[in-house]
């Protein structure tokens, strides 16, 4: 074999390369939106629940954050049947992607928070709202607001992440990589496709995030006086 | 009749006290500047008549109502005593009707209609009514205040009290918060003001209190207090910042 | 069959974990060199030498470690020129390390206030005066505190060597696994072992950003 490019022995994949895109994408849609909204329980809860349930948030976000993603998805895939609690491979890949974006973005959030808070339930206090009411209404989105670039490129690190799904049978992007190079025997030029694809869905990512936060947040612009 | 009475409170933060027994009482009706030193507990004092700090002992009674966890609900509370920051505190991502409505709306639970209606009254008020769909980063710094003050009316608290509310604005703003609250007092609204500018102490207060080292040193009716004051404190004081 | 205790699986752990740490540490230095180099190229006055390094840090912060990765071990194999396993992941770590570092440092560079430029410039210093004595030193600070921090994202990141057979902490945790079926006990030692190389790291680079915040700095 040459050192020449060939990518036309891939144009009959396509049907694997789509639906390695889409179980990729849908991944990425659904954990976003499920570890984000974790990640505001998890904040709010680790600053004003108990001692013991702060607690163990803490444990959860220091061992999430200092433990390797593909362990902690083998450990939910291999592990956790071991007690008796069978899940399969998309749903472990869920699972995992989720409470790991969760664990960074609680910690993102709860910096967002303290910048933010005082002020704001200070406010709502005086008004007479109780705490969560503040939150709700008055801290979370402009601390989401301070510290949404953040949570952007932590939610793109978790989807990046997910190509390593493939090792638990995921049919992910990465999955039909390893698939298609294992039938034309092309491994890099399928390899550099899967990549440049990966690159085109972080830029994307990017962007809509940026979209949705101009409208959002909109209120940051001064105009009128 | 007595509507903020305050009887012997005390409060630390660790080791540092920093209210050593105030008594007050404030009428209805009546406008009280609070002067002071830095560090001297104005501050402090203020957020204790509304549970921002809890006080270590003493009493506070707001319409003889006792002020503590246990027999005033945060939304009683609220509905009796009103405050305006220094910072403003405004929500940045609500409109200025929709910072005037929240309140009312979570708190009390009230219709929509009635509290837009309520909201476009105190805005009026303030004479911001045009502003209603505008974002506080749209508006100036007075114009926020305004507002602040504006969202604090919607509750229609018995007592306002207004922390240094001018001191972050840029000077040829003070004016136009100023004269709001002046309106208010003429309204016959009770405010409790800790206030650096004398002259408004001196124009619109009924009553000045001036407040040393965690203590009320001395009070009583500005014109008395600023042209004789009686401790060496308070003539050091006057002289360093008029 | 072989018979594996617990001890026998925590031993094969840990003398895994001997190359894991190895993995780490080739990637961190060779990663901070590279860095270096492209912090530099990415200061530089040209134009097309600045262009060059975003689009590296851009690259390799956009797409997966384990793509760069295949890509590596795989492109090398097909051009002819098979590399092995640990070569590959040397090389694909230190370069994935080396854009991560490159932008953390520029980050820390620009940082520093614009108003040291000015100051140094009224008191006659040039460029590579001011970037020596005032510049330097001050960002030196501020990045010690987030490249500490990334070293963990490292550590971790050494996990991918597994999936191109490369046998460190997660390969033999997988290898153990298939031997003796006991994954739960397998998975969370693994896990733990990590946690024990990582969790002290990131204390460390806490406790760093906290005194550059306490010294007023941050
Ligand atoms: N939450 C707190 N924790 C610890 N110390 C506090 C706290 N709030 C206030 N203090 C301290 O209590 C003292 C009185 O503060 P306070 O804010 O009441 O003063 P002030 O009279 O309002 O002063 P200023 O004119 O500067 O606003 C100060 O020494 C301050 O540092
Ligand atoms: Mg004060």
């Amino acid at each position: 074999m040459g050192p020449t490019l060939d990518f036309l022995t891939l144009l009959p994949y396509v049907s694997e390369l789509l639906k390695g895109f889409t179980t990729t994408v849908i991944l990425t849609v659904v954990t976003t939106l499920t570890g984000l909204s974790l990640a505001v329980a998890v904040a709010y809860l680790r600053v004003n629940a108990q001692p013991w349930v702060r607690w163990g948030l803490g444990g959860y976000v220091e061992v999430t954050r200092n433990t390797p993603f593909i362990v902690q998805l083998f450990f939910i895939f291999f592990g956790l049947p071991g007690l008796g609690i069978k899940i399969d491979a998309i749903t472990a890949a869920f699972i995992a992607m989720t409470l790991n974006l969760a664990a960074y973005s609680a910690e993102i959030l709860r910096a967002g928070i303290s910048a933010t808070a005082k002020g704001q339930l200070e406010a709502g206090r005086a008004l007479g709202m109780t705490t969560l009411q503040s939150y709700r209404h008055v801290v979370l989105v402009p601390a989401f607001a301070r510290v949404y670039p953040a949570l952007i490129s932590q939610s793109i690190i978790v989807m990046l992440g997910s190509a390593v799904v493939s090792q638990i049978s995921v049919f992910d992007l990465t999955y039909a990589a390893n698939f298609i190079q294992s039938r034309n025997f092309r491994s890099f030029e399928v390899y550099l496709l899967i990549t440049l694809v990966y690159l085109l869905l972080a830029f994307g990512m990017r962007r809509s995030f940026m979209l949705v936060g101009k409208r959002v947040f909109a209120y940051q612009q001064g105009e009128q006086r | 009749m007595t509507l903020v009475y305050v009887d012997n409170v005390h409060k630390a933060f660790g080791d540092l006290k920093v209210l050593k027994g105030i008594n007050l009482s404030v009428a209805q009706g009546e406008v009280v500047a609070i002067i002071g030193r830095s560090g001297s507990g104005k501050s402090t004092l203020l957020r204790c008549l509304n549970q921002l700090e809890k006080h270590d002992s003493g009493q506070i009674t707001i319409a003889d109502k006792q002020l503590d966890a246990a027999s005033m609900s945060p939304k009683e509370l609220s509905e009796n005593v009103g405050m305006v920051f220094q910072s403003f505190n405004l929500f940045p991502h609500k409109t200025v009707g929709e910072n005037v409505c929240l309140a009312p709306l979570v708190v009390r639970g009230e219709e929509k209609a009635e509290v837009e209606k309520v909201a476009r009254e105190v805005l009026e008020k303030v004479g911001l009514s045009d502003k209603y769909g505008a974002y506080p980063a749209q508006l100036s710094g007075g114009q926020q205040q305004r507002v602040a003050i504006a969202r604090a009316l919607a509750m229609r608290p018995k007592v306002m009290l207004c922390d240094e509310v001018t001191s972050a604005l840029d000077p040829e703003l003070v004016g136009e918060v100023l004269r709001v609250l002046e309106a208010l007092a003429a309204e016959g609204m009770t405010l409790i003001l800790v206030t650096h500018e004398m002259s408004f102490a001196r124009d619109v207060a009924d009553r000045v209190v001036f407040m040393h080292q965690g203590r009320i040193h001395e009070e009583g009716a500005p014109s008395e207090l600023f042209s004789n004051p009686q401790t060496p404190e308070l003539k050091q004081f006057i002289s360093a910042v008029l | 069959m072989i018979e594996f205790t617990f001890w026998d699986i925590l031993r094969n752990l840990l003398l895994a974990t001997r190359w894991t740490i190895v993995l780490s540490l080739i990637a961190f230095v060779g990663g901070a060199t590279v860095g270096l180099l492209l912090t530099f190229m990415r200061l530089s006055s040209n134009r097309w030498l600045q262009r060059l390094t975003s689009l590296y840090v851009d690259l390799f912060q956009g797409t997966p470690l384990l793509m760069q990765l295949f890509l590596i071990f795989f492109g090398a194999a097909a051009m002819g020129h098979p590399i092995s396993a640990w070569l590959a992941a040397s090389i694909a770590l230190t370069l994935f390390t080396s854009a991560f570092l490159c932008d953390i440092w520029r980050g820390c560079l620009e940082a520093v206030a614009k108003g040291q430029w000015h100051a140094s410039r009224v008191l006659g210093m040039n460029y590579f005066q001011t970037m020596r004595h005032v510049i330097l030193p001050q960002a030196l600070r501020l990045s010690i505190p987030p490249t500490v921090g990334f070293s963990v994202q490292v550590i971790k990141g050494t996990a991918l060597a597994s999936i191109i057979g490369f046998v460190e902490l997660t390969k033999a945790g997988t290898m153990l696994n298939n031997a003796t079926f006991e994954p739960f006990t397998i998975f969370a030692l693994v896990a733990l072992l990590y946690f024990a190389l990582c969790y002290p790291l990131s204390c460390y680079a806490r406790y760093l950003e906290k005194k550059l915040y306490d010294a007023g700095l941050r």
